[in-house]
């Protein structure tokens, strides 16, 4: 088992570790964990000597992913007032077998899509399909604003680790492009939920639609 | 051409003067009054023209628009269409500065009839598909702005949703007929289309969706539903453009296409006599049981249009069975009749307008005895009527005079097919002229004769020359078309090549046959009209003359008759509805005598569209019953929509392996 392997592994229990919780705190603990392994995938990827791009690289995602989003999330829970998800919409208990079900699928599609040779872990592309899945999941199931962007940053580490396990070295640029896109988002969505909790009193985007 | 150009040019920047004179309603109206005039005199030379030598000319420039070139140009066809267009629009307009004043939308409502105007116009010399469209979709929302001037009115903003749905779906159709004919070329230009080879598909598909979506604009029965509903909506000048001549533009669309089509297969003329003679039946009998006056005219329209339909078909029919002047005869009938429908029906909304500007109602069974209070508007009308009902001397006569003979000659011709369709045409023509003077023998006596039937009745008068001049025109026009005999023929000719492909000496050949006949009646019709005119100044001239005594109408030996003992309009036409009831479905509220001094009773009959209670409305409930069921499903919530996405995502992704 390689390190990449193991990386891969590793994400996949974050992502169980996210639809199991319901801390908003221990969730954003874990986003952060997942955006540092997920930092280290450059590092991993590149064959032979490092490069300074794929450095800069993971140096710039594991301080956005790492350090960043995890901040201005703790941030915002802290102006917000909320601890937990309290009523999801789907249960916890549930919300796991839905994941072990989404992992036996992405296993199942990623068996059935042909993939070039030169590919990073055998189970990558398998990895980045659940962690896609567990971000659309999270965004679907959840009623707090503050999960649902972090179900967005999860959804987007998931293209991330599909880019850098097939396309090794190409997909930096296309990255550099998506991860300032998910950097505004969050950004805004902070601003937002912070009016959005001022001005009704919660962030539970299910009753954003009441009158 | 640079002429025509000029014309259009001066129009659009007229139409744009109102957007500015604020509530000068004056200067505005002034303003596209001029434009529309100066257009008409403009195009007036190459127009006429055309139409003597059969020239065409075009003009053409780059647009940027995808298909689109600003190809515009004058043939035949388009003269016959443009001249009558603007010559009604010109008076329209004169008329509109009276009707209009003081009332507060005047500036916008007079840049949409200029936008209106010039939208028709385009239409009509368009020669690219797609400014075709343009022009198309001008014309449509200005005359929906223009129907729903009066938004304050829960029924006007009905009738503007129903307008705007009905040409909708007919422009929806447009789109499918330019799509098929351009589909080899990379510009909508009318030029570059191929002839389609009759009977196949594309040309099949051609021919149905412009019998659909011009039939849509046209009024064509069923797809006429939104004629009664925008005419009464839409002030008295506009009814009268929108009835007289842009139902008019969906011919022109239909002859247009028909142009682009081959040789036409028997069953598309038989299926124009069907559509023409049941719109035509039914668009009168309708109009019989209607109370308002606007209404009745509108239903007019459609029996009108049936009309027209009836002489293109014959012309289709003549064509596909190879009898060169039952198609001449036919198609100049069909043709004659739009300009003649212009004119008369033109008048008949102008007069109709006169009398709801003065009396304030359109309720036929309010007014009465205006005779005496509007005579120039009388007279005015009852010129009309006559026209429209095809008696002659007026020019009503000599159009469907036209058709009867192009079907006299198919009844002749011994081929089958073309007598059957033949004798349709004269039975349905027939009736729908018989029809047609009973329902304006009711319209012109309940409103013009008689006594006044309520307070708005009784101090009615003329309305200033403004608005009495146009109709005076189009009632001159009326009679000059009538007794004109066989020199309005001239005119004809080149268009009824243009539409059926045959060749001019043929079209020349065709109409000589009927040149004689119409030569006759015409001076018989002058002869009888100086006579008559000779015994009116005699009887003028003799002393006991301007003796005026006042008399009641005989009063069926009643003590004391008061006006509400006239006959009323739906009492007049009832023993005809009765016959019809089974299409009509009138609904009655009939007086409870049961008591013994029975009182305080009231009487009350109400036909609405059939086809609009029972296909459209039934339709449209179903459609939003779908609706509903399928608007449960949108919730509101975000997390329900990306639940969608992931699912379509999902089976995207499925859906590819599995194959």
């Amino acid at each position: 088992m390689n390190i990449a392997d193991s990386i891969m592994i590793l994400l996949l229990l974050t992502n169980l570790g996210l639809l199991a919780s319901s801390r908003l705190n221990a969730c954003i603990k874990t986003v952060a964990i997942q955006g540092l392994i997920v930092g280290l995938l450059p590092l991993v990827a590149t064959k032979g000597p490092l490069t300074i791009y794929s450095f800069l690289l993971a140096l710039l995602i594991i301080t956005v992913k790492g350090i960043v989003f995890p901040y201005l999330l703790k941030y915002t829970l802290r102006s917000v007032d909320v601890r937990r998800e309290i009523e999801p919409f789907i249960g916890y208990g549930a919300s796991i077998i839905i994941g072990i079900v989404a992992l036996i699928c992405s296993f199942w599609l990623s068996m059935h899509i042909p993939f070039p040779d030169k590919i990073l872990s055998a189970t990558a592309p398998a990895v980045a399909f659940f962690t896609i899945f567990c971000g659309l999941f999270l965004i679907v199931s959840r009623v707090k604003a503050l999960t649902q962007v972090m179900g967005y940053i999860v959804f987007e580490n998931g293209i991330y680790i599909f880019g850098s396990a097939l396309f090794i070295e190409q997909s930096f640029l296309v990255e550099l492009g998506i991860i300032l896109d998910v950097f505004v988002v969050v950004f805004i969505m902070g601003i937002m939920m912070f009016h959005i909790s001022r001005a009704f009193d919660h962030i539970d985007t299910d009753k954003l639609g009441e009158k | 051409m640079n002429l025509l150009l000029a014309g259009f040019l001066i129009l659009l920047l007229s139409s744009f003067v109102p957007l500015f004179s604020g509530r000068e309603n004056r200067v505005a109206a002034l303003s596209v009054v001029i434009g529309t005039i100066l257009c008409l005199i403009f195009s007036s030379n190459i127009c006429l023209d055309s139409l003597i030598t059969g020239g065409s000319y075009e003009i053409s420039f780059r647009m940027m628009i995808p298909f689109a070139n600003f190809a515009i140009g004058i043939d035949p066809l388009s003269a016959f269409f443009l001249m009558p267009l603007l010559l009604l629009s010109a008076l329209c307009a004169v008329y509109g500065m009276s009707y209009m004043e003081g009332k507060d939308e005047g500036g916008t409502s007079w840049f949409f009839f200029g936008m209106l105007v010039l939208g028709m116009s385009i239409v009509v010399v368009a020669r690219n598909g797609m400014l075709f469209l343009i022009a198309w979709e001008i014309m449509t929302l200005a005359s929906f702005f223009l129907v729903t001037q009066d938004h304050q009115k829960k029924e006007t903003r009905k009738a503007g949703w129903i307008y705007l749905v009905a040409s909708h779906i007919g422009v929806a159709f447009i789109f499918a007929v330019f799509a098929i004919l351009g589909r080899n070329v990379d510009r909508l230009d009318f030029e570059m289309f191929q002839v389609l080879k009759s009977g196949t598909t594309a040309s099949t598909a051609v021919f149905i969706f412009a019998l659909i979506g011009f039939g849509s604009k046209a009024g064509f029965i069923p797809l006429h539903i939104w004629l009664p509903e925008a005419h009464p909506a839409a002030p008295s000048h506009v009814s009268s453009l929108m009835s007289g001549i842009m139902i008019k533009v969906g011919i022109y669309g239909l002859l247009r296409t028909l142009t682009f089509l081959g040789m036409p297969p028997l069953w598309w003329g038989v299926t124009l006599i069907v559509i023409g003679s049941s719109s035509g039946i039914l668009g009168v009998l309708f109009a019989l049981a209607q109370h308002d006056i606007k209404r009745l005219l509108a239903y007019h329209s459609v029996e009108n249009i049936g009309i027209i339909a009836l002489g293109i078909g014959m012309g289709l029919v003549g064509i596909s069975c190879g009898e060169p002047v039952v198609a001449v005869l036919g198609f100049a009938g069909g043709l004659l009749h739009v300009v003649n429908h212009c004119i008369f029906k033109g008048l008949l909304f102008l007069g109709a307008g006169a009398v709801i500007h003065e009396t304030g109602t359109g309720e036929m069974d309010h007014l009465g005895g205006l005779m005496k209070k509007m005579p120039r508007t009388g007279i005015c009308f009852m010129t009309g009527s006559a026209a429209i009902s095809g008696l002659p001397p007026f020019n009503g006569f000599v159009s469907e005079f036209l058709i009867f003979l192009s079907a006299l000659g198919g009844v002749t011709s011994m081929i089958i097919p073309l007598s059957f369709c033949s004798i349709v045409v004269i039975i349905s023509l027939g009736l729908i002229g018989g029809l047609a003077t009973a329902c304006f023998s009711k319209a012109f006596g309940t409103i013009f004769l008689g006594e006044p039937r309520s307070e708005h009745a009784a101090h009615a008068k003329d309305p200033d020359a403004r608005m009495t001049m146009p109709m005076l025109i189009l009632a001159i026009l009326c009679l000059a078309i009538g007794i004109s005999g066989g020199s309005i023929l001239l005119f004809l000719g080149t268009a009824v090549s243009e539409v059926s492909g045959l060749s001019m000496t043929a079209c020349a050949i065709g109409l000589r046959t009927a040149a004689y006949p119409l030569m006759a009646i015409a001076m018989l019709s002058t002869l009888l009209m100086v006579l008559g005119l000779f015994l009116f100044t005699a009887r003028r001239a003799m002393p006991r003359a301007h003796i005026e005594s006042k008399v009641p109408t005989w009063d069926c030996g009643y003590a004391k008759p008061e006006p509400r003992m006239q006959y009323t309009s739906s009492s007049f036409a009832q023993p005809l509805t009765q016959i019809f009831s089974f299409f009509l479905r009138t609904r009655t509220k009939n007086p409870d005598t049961s008591e013994t001094f029975p009182r305080g009773n009231s009487f009350s009959t109400e036909t609405p569209d059939f086809w609009q209670e029972y296909i459209f409305r039934p339709m449209v409930a179903f459609f939003a019953k779908l609706s509903a069921g399928i608007a449960r499903s949108d919730t509101g919530r975000i997390h329900i929509y990306i639940l969608y996405i992931i699912i379509t995502v999902l089976i995207l992704l499925m859906w590819n392996f599995f194959k």
